[in-house]
């Protein structure tokens, strides 16, 4: 039995997770940077750790200093949370031999979602639908036409080692591509070091949306119904709700079952998600899977009323997930925004300090917060400071109820998106429920372009 | 003269010029980093770097003077 757990994480997540261990009498330490020191999560944990200087590899993706507290400190398992070292499989191997138990799945399932190729084809043999594309690398320009021409345009060029944007393009034509096949080769290779470039067919007007499951040691998978994530800027996103306002019972069904014989196919354990691509007749692509707690998991314990930490400890623990499919239900609407430290129109980032926070308070709203009162926000890791959940018997009233929350959340002393998710909820193709990954293009930033 | 000034707070990730280099308009001069963001500041004229007031591992502030085109 797991009895006392250190976080290897910061901010908000940190935060959530050592709520979840204090109800279940778990004991928790906390692990920090230097510029993390005044962190709330650093506070409210049994016991904390400083980990070293601010930079991440001497701090949060430092493992073997990390180990090291997990040792003397006698915690007897790790939370990853989301990010840092929440999805590197070599961490999880060291955390089994250290024989500390690592709360998410095993680290060669980890590695097999990890690389897009690998997952791909895993996905692929398992009977999920993949978006039309390469299996590899593109070896050069005539192959690269020559791949176009099989899956038609409009296509997404990535470069393998990219992540957060750079390498990534969306060509129209075959003049396009060449163009856009140089120069992307050539700038993944100068900052990444690996020019590989792949092909993915993109789809229009497609949908984001993932499956959250849970599936524990006994082989038994659960699915808790979707999000709909689409309003993303920068490919990251700042909205999310569940359930999703656009597809059908019978898709959602579909979904739903689908995540879990893929999950069931990999051996997969723990709390997961399968993301989705949908286009606008509801066929469903599989985009990625995400082996750890996801950022918005927060708004499907809304609707369904679980704590997905707790069965995550649970499932850790090896404890059978004592739900059935058929006893799940959906319970109202939650929506979710992303609270970033950033300019609400350029997206680039807003470190800084906070001389004033004021965030709305009540029965349908929950707030996650990484930061207080006079606090310094530091340019060293994620944009996002915050996160607010507002529920609603239906949709209408969610919406509702995050118009009113929005209207009472104050920072000031760092720029925010709070403004931009204010023009987002009083937007009518927001309200409409049809929101595409091409929304924040579409029908917020045309909002600012001067003629 | 131009002046490039940094569009963000964060620090300096890399610079990829080096004085008395020449440059293209539109041309990345550094790569500036900050809440895992990368962002390309290009130079906005062609000339010759004159001068660059950073170096690599700087934190900068939003507005302020990267490098001197001339």
């Amino acid at each position: 039995m797991i009895k006392k757990i250190l976080i290897a994480n910061r901010g908000e997540i940190a935060s959530r997770i050592i709520r979840t261990c204090k109800r279940l009498n778990i004991q928790t330490v906390a692990v920090y940077s230097e510029a993390d020191q005044k962190a709330p999560f650093v506070s409210i944990a049994d016991e904390s750790f400083l980990l070293g200087p601010p930079r991440v590899n001497e701090s949060y993706l430092n493992v073997d200093k990390i180990l090291q507290i997990a040792n003397e400190a006698n915690a007897d398992a790790i939370h990853p949370g989301y990010g840092f070292l929440s999805e590197n499989a070599s961490f999880a191997k060291r955390c089994q031999n250290a024989g500390l138990t690592f709360i998410g799945p095993a680290g060669h399932i980890m590695e097999k979602m990890g690389s897009k190729i690998e997952a791909r084809e895993t996905m692929q043999k398992a009977g999920v639908p993949v978006v039309p594309g390469t299996n590899g690398a593109v070896a050069n320009v005539e192959e690269a036409i020559r791949i176009a021409a099989e899956i038609g345009y409009p296509i997404m060029l990535k470069a393998s080692a990219g992540g957060g944007g750079i390498g990534m393009q969306v060509v129209h034509s075959d003049d396009e591509l060449t163009k856009a096949f140089a120069s992307n080769s050539k700038r993944a290779e100068t900052f990444f070091g690996d020019g590989a470039m792949f092909m993915e067919k993109k789809l229009e007007n497609a949908h984001h949306i993932e499956i959250q499951i849970l599936a524990d040691q006994h082989g038994n998978v659960v699915h808790l119904f979707e999000r709909e994530c689409s309003i993303q800027r920068r490919n990251q996103k700042v909205v999310e709700e569940a359930p999703s306002p656009f597809i059908s019972e019978n898709t959602r069904m579909k979904m739903g079952e689908t995540a879990v014989k893929a999950a069931k196919a990999i051996g997969y354990t723990n709390a997961g998600t399968i993301e989705f691509l949908v286009d606008e007749s509801e066929n469903f692509y599989f985009l990625e899977m995400n082996t750890r707690i996801q950022v918005e998991h927060a708004i499907t314990e809304e609707i369904t009323g679980l704590d997905i930490v707790e069965e995550q400890i649970r499932i850790a623990n090896g404890e059978p997930i004592n739900i059935n499919q058929d006893e799940l239900t959906i319970n109202g609407h939650a929506i979710e925004v992303r609270i970033y430290a950033e300019d609400p129109v350029t997206f680039f980032p807003s470190p800084g300090h906070i001389h004033e926070l004021h965030v709305p308070a009540g029965e349908n709203i929950r707030n996650e917060l990484a930061v207080t009162d006079n606090y310094d926000v530091t340019p060293f890791y994620d944009p996002m400071i915050g996160k607010l959940i507002v529920t609603g018997g239906t949709r209408k009233e969610a919406i509702a109820a995050l118009k009113d929350a929005l209207a009472n959340y104050h920072i000031k002393g760092i720029k925010t998106n709070v403004s931009m998710l204010q023009t987002i909820v009083d937007d009518a193709q927001f309200k409409s429920g049809i929101t595409t990954t091409a929304f924040v293009q579409d029908h917020y930033l045309t909002k600012f372009q001067t003629n | 003269m131009q002046e490039v000034k940094a569009s963000m707070a964060g620090s300096v990730w890399k610079i990829t010029v080096s004085e008395g280099e020449s440059v293209d308009s539109g041309q990345d001069v550094v790569i500036l980093e900050s809440m895992k963001m990368e962002i390309p500041i290009a130079a906005e004229q062609t000339g010759t770097v004159k001068e660059l007031k950073v170096a690599e591992g700087d934190f900068v502030n939003e507005g302020d003077v990267i490098a001197i085109i001339e």
